[in-house]
């Protein structure tokens, strides 16, 4: 019974916590593309915008939900919460913390240990996409469906990449769940360093996963207008603007967690368990400022750009890399 | 291509570069209400009609200024004063058709209309765009 009372208190704080911060990582990025491009960013609602989330969100609360009339109703209405879902419930596997003891309970931190995580976590990221090519099928719009395809042409690319650049962290890990990887990182030192192309090219390929820029073409201002939410406003568009800001927190995560020591801290600070999270919180939102660095510096790939890079550079790169490792390992 | 890969990355770190220095630099916005731009001397703001030393206008009611006018905004009414000198009954100018181009100023003989650095002009309503002759100057005072 207490158990399960700990469990829900969890869940509670950790989706508290992800809403939370997923809400000022809307702030943070105006933020810092402003100051990027000599500009200050909001700065009117509360002191420095701080505000600002919340009045964006009142805002889209009210606004008018128009539905298209031509659209596929069932799919139209539930491709928004197929991509919000699906990126909100990946942080169930993500470890934030080792063991800690409250009131005498040995508590883990991290919602559900479960020994397939990093396969969790590709199913409900691919999973995601569905959200969006449904979305921009259903809306009837052409440039929707433009933003579709490419959510699904850029998918074979990239995911292909994705799930291979990690194989090298298995291999060396032995195993799949990320809290095991990350304990395999305390005894062997974090994995960026041997798993250097590794982790590069998942962090291509994480950020092609999230529809960031450099890789967002999926929904191109410049040339879809929106892309596949082109036809959601109101709530269902802050779904999907939700979606976005998640999906780039549960990928700085699993970065962070796959190569970079997950809730571990530096081996020369000895700090005690209840610093996890907040080594975990630090390097995730570096990685959270690095991809909207990377989204204020960098244009748009072309599109057969996109495909040849994900084909011809990352695939043959991680098939390398896993050939690689496994020669070392075997040594 | 080796040589072509290293390049590109190398390009790529200098873009990085160039944002990050730009996020440590001072922004340029002013926060506009609070702060204002400080106009430049020689800056071109909405008129003023200046008065002599005995408080009366300086304009002799020449129309030179609504001669050269190229946006003809400039509308004047003479008449004859109690000492026979010409003045102007009515001065107006449309403020919301000037395209401060500042011919009026360097046409006037009497120096008697002049442009001042305001440049918050907007209104509410049309009409008030256009400025009569107490307002050219007051605009001065
Ligand atoms: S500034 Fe130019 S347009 Fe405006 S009133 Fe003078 S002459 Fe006419
Ligand atoms: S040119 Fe000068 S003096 Fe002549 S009407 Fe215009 S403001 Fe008056």
């Amino acid at each position: 019974m207490v158990d399960l009372l700990f469990i829900l208190v969890k869940i509670v704080v950790v989706f508290v916590a992800l809403l939370l911060s997923v809400a000022y990582l809307t702030w943070l990025e105006r933020k810092v593309l402003g100051h990027m491009q000599s500009r200050l960013g909001p700065h009117r609602v509360g002191i420095n915008g701080l505000l600002q989330p919340i009045a964006d969100g009142i805002k889209l609360f009210f606004k008018e939900d128009v539905i298209v009339t031509a659209a596929d109703k069932v799919v139209y209405h539930l491709a928004p919460f197929i991509i919000v879902s699906t990126a909100l419930l990946t942080i169930a596997v993500i470890p934030f913390g080792d063991a800690i003891k409250i009131f005498g309970h040995n508590i883990l931190l991290r919602i559900a240990d479960v020994n397939i995580g990093l396969l969790y976590i590709f199913a409900l990221s691919s999973l995601g996409v569905y959200g969006i090519v449904l979305a921009g099928w259903s809306s009837n719009n052409k440039y929707a469906l433009m933003g579709g395809l490419r959510s699904a042409a850029q998918m074979v690319s990239y995911e292909l990449p994705l799930g291979l650049s990690t194989i090298g962290v298995l291999m060396q890990a032995e195993s799949l769940s990320l809290s095991k990887i990350v304990q395999a990182q305390a005894a062997q030192g974090w994995f960026f360093l041997p798993q250097f192309i590794g982790f590069l090219i998942f962090f291509i390929c994480a950020v092609a996963e999230c529809n960031r820029t450099p890789f967002d073409l999926p929904e191109a201002e410049g040339e879809l207008v929106a892309g596949f939410h082109i036809e959601y406003s109101s709530m269902k568009f802050a779904l999907f603007f939700m979606a976005e800001y998640a999906s780039v927190i549960l990928m700085s995560a699993l970065i962070v967690t796959l190569f970079f020591g997950g809730w571990l801290g530096p081996s020369f600070i000895s700090c005690p368990a209840w610093c996890g999270p907040i080594w975990f919180g630090v390097k995730v939102f570096i990685f959270s400022f690095i991809f909207i660095w990377l989204r204020a510096t960098f244009p748009r790939f072309r599109y057969d750009q996109l495909m040849k890079f994900g084909w011809k550079v990352l695939f043959p790169l991680s098939i390398i890399n896993i050939a690689v490792t496994a020669v070392v390992m075997m040594r | 291509m080796i040589e072509k890969t290293i390049k590109g990355i190398w390009a790529l770190l200098i873009g990085l570069s160039v944002t990050v220095k730009f996020f440590f630099t001072r922004p340029v916005t002013m926060k506009y209400p609070e702060e204002k731009r400080e106009p430049y001397l020689r800056y071109r703001g909405s008129h003023i009609l200046r008065l002599d030393e005995k408080g009366k206008e300086k304009c002799v009611a020449c129309c030179l200024c609504a001669t050269v006018c190229p946006a003809q905004v400039i509308t004047i009414e003479a008449g004859e004063g109690n000492e026979h000198e010409k003045y102007p009954v009515t001065f107006e100018i449309d403020m919301g058709k000037c395209i401060f181009c500042g011919y009026c100023v360097e046409a006037c003989p009497k120096a008697a209309i002049i442009m001042s650095q305001s440049y918050e002009l907007a209104e509410y309503r049309r009409e008030d765009l256009s400025y009569d002759k107490e307002r050219l100057i007051k605009t001065g005072k």
